[in-house]
């Protein structure tokens, strides 16, 4: 069974950390990061920017600026993908909404992006009933 | 992290609205800072033990409100403060304040207590000062460090300027409590952007100096915190865009020996990705809009570094037209200045030289005029007039670093000319 783990915090206080403070908590979650991929457990895992980073694109197209900030939805997926820069994200985005209307895309940058580690990772889509 | 450090990370997030909800409320800075003082001091105690509040502003401001309140009545007769058992069972109170606090209150509350310190009556560094003791709340300890001065100095300037403050108000002369209008706002957004872009350049020029750096880290956080009360300006995306870019070098910017490396030399792989990263999405936002402006154009000139892999590769043509764009949009003699840089890359510096020699006069007391008039007179072989333009630059150095960079120039110059100059 595949699980994503969805990490929560004050971002105004974690992005107000010193260097130190930071590099602190990054190599203590390294170290457990280590052990899972010793234990063939870790799929990748990424950081994200802050939400003023954010954009958001709303059905129909609207495009607004900022995180997704509603708490009547909940977030039931997402996507890593490479492009150029966010107009190219904004394209892709597009597509996805067009398939999927009353969904919204927030758009966010990651920070840091570590890759698959697993020589066994499962490379097509699981089929979960 | 221990909690302590959670709570002190908490509370600093916190401090700029719970102490600008504080302000609406007393109307008197010194009040709502006491009463966030003491706020915060009861958090301290309770938080440890009870675990944080779910909203950890509202709580502040609720308490803070209260312990105020109590202090006046303190005054008036001899009473006991309520026990800590009856302030730590906020739950219900806090989620009713909290729903209260809503977005445009919020925001014009931030914005008030920012705007507070950039009046136009007080001189920069005590603007910068104030914001960092009223807004950030540095000690003024921290403060005076930063600023290279005595700690009593300071102490009397930050007095001195919240007196100023103080006096305005009580004129009514000063800002309003009330909601400002659409303009109002923004002239308060402007005014707050340019303070927040003198902290970060009162970091920046100090360079590698490691007291005084943190004033970038300072002016990033303020940044960000305008940037999520005005997630739709891009003149604030494009300035909390241009501080990240311009500080992803910090590392490359000095060797180690503390002297500076120009952007051409820098070594790249040294430039904080993540800073990157995060500048080029706001650039990338800003553009968006179609609504051009300073702060923009600068960060997109950033921006064009970044995307550089190696000085080579750095695309000097569209540098130059963003300069142009700059130019246009507020002249100055360092811009074109700083254009000249680009023309000379494009155009080879006998055309620099040129663009920038009307300069001399504006610019006769501007370290960087000299130095690049330097720079480009020695590319053209002219190397009398280059030790004299170099000569120059030394004596108005701004930093140990910058006239230590010169004198480089000069020492390689005389090197390689020998006896000929």
């Amino acid at each position: 069974m595949l699980y994503t783990l969805l990490c929560y915090n004050k971002e105004d206080v974690v992005w107000s950390w010193s260097k130190e403070e930071d590099d602190a908590v990054m190599n203590r979650l390294a170290t457990v990061h280590e052990k899972l991929v010793k234990e063939g457990k870790l799929g990748p895992s990424l950081r994200l920017l802050p939400t003023t980073a954010a954009t958001t694109l709303r059905g129909g197209g609207i495009v607004i600026d900022g995180p997704f900030a509603e708490t009547k939805e909940q977030l039931l997926g997402f996507y890593v993908i490479d492009v150029e820069n966010l107009d190219a994200a904004l394209a892709v985005a597009k597509e996805l909404s067009a398939a999927n209307p009353t969904s919204v895309y927030e758009i966010r940058p990651i920070a840091l992006y570590v890759p698959e580690a697993r020589p066994n990772a499962p490379t097509q889509m699981i089929k979960v009933y | 992290m221990t909690d302590l450090a959670w709570i002190h990370g908490a509370l600093t997030a916190a401090r700029p609205q719970a102490v600008g909800a504080l302000l609406r409320y007393f109307r008197d800075m010194d009040r709502a800072e006491e009463a966030f003082q003491d706020a915060c001091l009861r958090a301290l105690k309770n938080w440890p033990e009870k675990g944080p509040p779910r909203d950890p502003t509202a709580w502040l401001i609720l308490v803070g409100r209260n312990a105020a309140l109590d202090g006046v009545r303190k005054q008036s007769r001899t009473t006991q403060l309520p026990p800590d058992e009856e302030i730590s069972d906020l739950e219900d109170a806090e989620s009713q304040l909290a729903e209260r606090l809503d977005g445009s209150h919020y925001r014009d509350d931030v914005l008030r207590l920012l705007f507070i310190c950039c009046h136009p009556d007080l001189p920069a560094t005590q603007q910068i000062a104030l914001a960092l003791r009223i807004v950030s709340g540095l000690t003024v300890t921290q403060i005076a460090r930063a600023f290279l001065v005595s700690e009593a100095a300071m102490e009397q300037r930050i007095t001195r300027a919240k007196a100023r403050i103080a006096q305005r108000n009580k004129e009514g002369a000063d800002v309003p409590f009330e909601a400002p209008g659409p303009v109002e706002r923004a002239e308060r957004v402007a005014a707050v952007a340019a303070m927040i872009y003198l902290l970060f350049n009162e970091g920046y020029s100090a360079g590698n100096d490691s007291q005084r750096a943190p004033l970038c880290d300072e002016a990033i956080r303020l940044a960000r915190l305008l940037l999520r009360l005005f997630q739709t300006e891009p003149e604030i995306m494009g300035l909390t865009g241009l501080m990240l870019l311009q500080q992803s070098r910090l590392a490359a910017r000095f060797d180690a020996n503390g002297e500076v490396i120009l952007l051409d030399d820098q070594d790249r792989s040294l430039w904080d990705p993540k800073l990157i990263s995060e500048g080029l999405a706001l650039v990338d936002k800003a553009i968006r809009h179609n609504r051009p402006g300073p702060y923009q154009v600068q960060a997109a000139i950033a921006a064009t570094h970044s995307r550089a892999a190696t000085a080579a590769e750095t695309d000097w043509a569209g540098i130059d037209g963003l300069y142009l764009a700059l130019e246009r949009m507020q002249p100055s003699p360092v811009i074109t200045l700083n254009r000249a840089v680009a023309v000379a890359k494009l155009h080879g510096p006998a055309a620099a030289l040129e663009m920038i020699e009307p300069l001399e006069q504006a610019l006769s007391g501007y370290f960087h005029y000299f130095g690049a008039r330097g720079a480009f007179l020695l590319q053209l072989g002219r190397n009398k007039e280059a030790r004299t333009a170099f000569d120059r630059a030394i004596a108005l150095a701004n930093t140990p670093a910058e006239a230590a960079h010169i004198r480089r120039h000069l020492d390689r110059l005389m090197k390689e000319a020998g006896e000929k100059v």
